[in-house]
């Protein structure tokens, strides 16, 4: 379902893209999706391809998702880690004051058009 | 073929219905604030003890839910302003469907109007609503690691509420360790324990509501 909710906006920004461009139809559309977003990426192309349908500028669409690695700073160590292999607390001294860097996105990168 | 470099947001367009909602609610002098937490967290209880205990206030309730108008129907039993909205299935209120609600909404003269988003503590926090102040209730039952599970909507609130306090005999559930996990996360939110069951604690966070209001009709609210 939150798939879903996603789907819907990036559906309706692709609307707005091509009318502003007088585009006729899209192709390739390149989403950057975090490593920890939540997005689940079967669910969200199986999302895709139902609602593509009701929009004819995207008919023939197809979505291609570029994965980007989640990293993590600490503030107390003032270094930076993996976020998934490591969590919240820093692996070099322990602190949990750390913070989320990037891996939280869901960015349109790029599309393909006529 | 053409290559059309974007690199925004999918929730850009979202993004945009906010601020067009915001504007509109500051130009209608109408203070909107969005109530996420989990479903069963005495999100309408809460809201039903503040309109009795507020009655000089004009308040409005939207009602988000999948199914039903069983919450419409309590705030209008007692003399408030209320819609119903059914997400058809969505998981969260985004600002295109909270700017639909205030349209169907009759009663237009509101000082405050609480959106009651759908009992979800994931979904709702990634969307603006357009609201000007964020209010996050966790009841006591569901437990003091909540801002370790779910710390994306602790960020987004400007309030917490716990609530159902009067349940604290019953269950392992640390006031003091959950507001340090959740000033970790956010280190300027309100953190207000309430039971609107027995009245304690009510009115601290009921003057934090007046004072927001009146922030906002002398226009020095930032939102």
């Amino acid at each position: 379902m939150h798939e879903m909710g996603i789907v819907l906006h990036l559906a309706k920004t692709l609307d707005q893209t091509a009318e502003e461009h007088k585009l006729k139809a899209i192709g390739k559309v390149v989403l950057q999706v975090g490593e920890v977003s939540g997005i689940m990426t079967e669910l969200f192309t199986d999302a895709w391809d139902y609602f593509k349908l009701r929009h004819p500028v995207l008919k023939e669409s197809e979505l291609v998702l570029e994965t980007i690695p989640a990293v993590t700073w600490c503030d107390s160590c003032k270094q930076t880690y993996e976020t998934v292999k490591y969590g919240r607390e820093c692996p070099y001294c322990g602190s949990g004051e750390t913070w989320l860097l990037r891996g939280n996105e869901c960015i349109i990168k790029e599309i393909e058009a006529e | 073929m053409i290559t059309i470099t974007l690199n925004e947001t999918v929730t850009a367009s979202n993004d945009l219905d906010a601020e067009a909602l915001r504007a509109r609610m500051r130009e209608a002098g109408t203070l909107l604030v969005n109530l996420m937490s989990s479903p069963g967290s005495g999100k309408t209880t809460l809201l039903s003890r503040i309109i009795r205990e507020l009655p000089e206030l004009r308040i409005g309730v939207m009602e988000a839910d999948i199914e039903s108008d069983v919450d419409a129907r309590r705030i209008e039993a007692l003399g408030a302003a209320a819609i119903q909205v059914h997400t058809s299935g969505m998981c969260h209120m985004d600002a295109g469907m909270t700017a639909a609600a205030w349209e169907a909404m009759e009663a237009k003269d509101r000082d405050l109007i609480f959106l009651e988003n759908v009992g979800n503590l994931i979904c709702p926090a990634e969307y603006d609503t357009g609201a000007a102040k964020n209010i996050m209730l966790l009841s006591v039952p569901e437990g003091d690691d909540k801002p370790l599970k779910y710390p994306l909507m602790f960020q987004k609130s400007d309030a917490l509420v716990i609530t159902k306090t009067d349940a604290l005999p019953f269950f392992n559930f640390d006031l003091e360790a959950c507001a340090e996990r959740v000033h970790r996360l956010n280190p300027l939110i309100r953190i207000f324990p309430v039971s609107a069951k027995t009245g304690e604690g009510m009115e601290a966070l009921e003057q934090w509501i007046t004072g927001e209001l009146q922030a906002f009709k002398h226009n020095d609210i930032q939102i």
